[in-house]
């Protein structure tokens, strides 16, 4: 048997998981649909005054991005669960972190990016100014892919268990705060004028943080919900 | 002669040694609480500042660092439950998990009662207030998922494994009044320096620490017993327990 190079597994399981994802676009499009009606829900709620607006904007568009990839998690191992292919990911030679790792990107990339690209949209909605509206999507850039590296955790914990979405939540959304804060704290503190590299400085740290155990604690816990 | 500590790592030896323990531990928790509160509240002299109101330190103080304390000792028993797969170290992890709680649920309400008088709110979105509220959400999860299985043992590790990486938090609890100092006052306890007590405020307070400690492993003794004999239900020494005459 020749050795099949994990460069080449990695870029197969990427593609994999696109594909399957365009295949199943209803699913990908509800995150994103979502996530643009529950900002847009605001103004109607609070009012259209646009001081107002500018003010919550941050927290508003970083919530909702925190809901919306908290949906989007439970789809991120469950079908693969029930079809048998996370079983075979876990028995092949290849180290299970990095497939894991690969589906977290696959992931990020149709739930989380689109996020990112329609921040802007949201952000002429609530009348955000326009250095405020680079750090948003900067801010966003930076903590969306730890969304998904902190989510997987919880999805892969939850997988198999009866009402697992609300569960979900419970266990996710507390240790999403630090992103939230950070965050919204970055965008807030460039509306204000003031500078928001240390928001963004720690958002990277975050970052670098999930990118390291991510991965591993995601595996971890598909071994446990596979026992 | 040696005891071995190893053998009541055994849910058949531990089940005895806790039955045992429960009751003194609970009795020296009732005794030192007793007298922790009465020099507490009515010994210990009044606040300059705050008059009797901060006497719900001795509640207040005790519960916040049972609430992380707990937290800890799940989080390692987490470990050695995930790593070794020793069930007792299941059984603490999770049978701490709603004690840890409804200390972090005391802490809450007794700081909010503690905080109308002094700073007028009920509730203030201070850094210290907000994690101690995190930690109580960690603590639901755990609880939660454990729930959330058919089969108690998965449960116990998968809720395992999440105490563990909520552990991160803990510190983050403990720190963050350096960290974004807002209203919250500032630690007054030092164990390596001058603490800003007064000695006779800060006796009951070390008293009742010890007692919730103790109560902690009192209930904890219980509630592992409790819950040995329904995973062990189907083993012979639970049935020569609870019923010898049938036992095979």
């Amino acid at each position: 048997m020749s050795e099949v190079s994990l460069g080449l597994i990695s870029a197969a399981l990427l593609q994999r998981d696109l594909l399957l994802a365009l295949r199943r676009r209803a699913d990908v499009l509800t995150t994103f649909f979502f996530f643009v009606i529950v900002v847009s829900l605001f103004p109607l709620g609070i009012g259209a005054q646009p001081e107002t607006l500018r003010a919550i904007a941050p927290g508003v568009v970083w919530v909702a991005a925190l809901l919306a990839s908290m949906l989007a998690l439970t789809r991120l191992y469950a079908w693969d669960h029930v079809d048998g292919t996370l079983e075979q990911l876990v028995l092949s030679p290849q180290p299970l972190v990095v497939l894991i790792g690969v589906k977290i990107f696959a992931h990020w990339l149709v739930t989380g990016l689109p996020l990112v690209l329609i921040a802007p949209l949201l952000c002429l909605q609530f009348d955000v100014p326009g250095t405020a509206m680079g750090v948003m999507v900067l801010s966003l850039l930076l903590g969306t892919p730890c969304l998904s590296l902190i989510g997987s955790i919880g999805a892969a914990l939850t997988l198999g268990v009866r009402g697992g979405g609300a569960l979900l939540a419970l266990l996710v959304l507390p240790l999403y705060i630090p992103v939230l804060i950070f965050g919204a704290g970055a965008v807030t503190a460039s509306a204000e004028g003031m500078p928001a590299g240390a928001h963004l400085s720690l958002l990277g740290a975050l970052l670098l943080i999930a990118l390291v155990l991510g991965p591993l604690a995601s595996a971890a816990a598909v071994r446990i919900a596979l026992e | 002669m040696a005891i071995n500590i190893w053998k009541y790592a055994s849910p058949q030896a531990f089940f005895p040694l806790a039955g045992k323990l429960a009751p003194w531990f609970l009795a020296l928790a009732g005794v030192l609480g007793a007298v922790g509160l009465y020099i507490g509240l009515l010994v210990a002299p009044s606040d300059f500042q705050q008059g009797d109101a901060y006497r719900i330190i001795f509640i207040h103080v005790p519960s916040a660092w049972m609430s992380m304390f707990i937290y800890f000792v799940m989080g390692v028993a987490s470990v050695v439950a995930v790593v070794w797969r020793i069930k007792l170290a299941e059984v603490v992890a999770m049978q701490s998990a709603p004690i840890g709680a409804a200390f972090t649920c005391i802490t809450l309400v007794s700081g909010s009662l503690w905080g109308k008088p002094m700073w007028g709110t009920w509730w203030t979105w201070d850094a210290r207030l907000t994690s101690e509220l995190v930690l109580l959400f960690l603590y639901l999860g755990v609880i939660g998922l454990y729930h959330a299985f058919e089969d108690r043992r998965q449960g116990a590790r998968a809720a395992g494994f999440l105490a563990i990486i909520g552990v991160i938090n803990v510190p983050i609890v403990h720190f963050s009044v350096n960290w974004w100092n807002t209203l919250h006052q500032g630690s007054t306890i030092n164990f390596f320096g001058t603490s800003k007590i007064a000695a006779d405020m800060l006796w009951p307070l070390l008293v009742l620490t010890l007692a919730t400690k103790l109560y902690y492993v009192a209930s904890l003794c219980r509630r592992a017993r409790a819950d040995l004999l329904a995973l062990e239900g189907n083993k012979a020494w639970v049935h020569e327990l609870v019923a010898p005459e049938v036992a095979p």
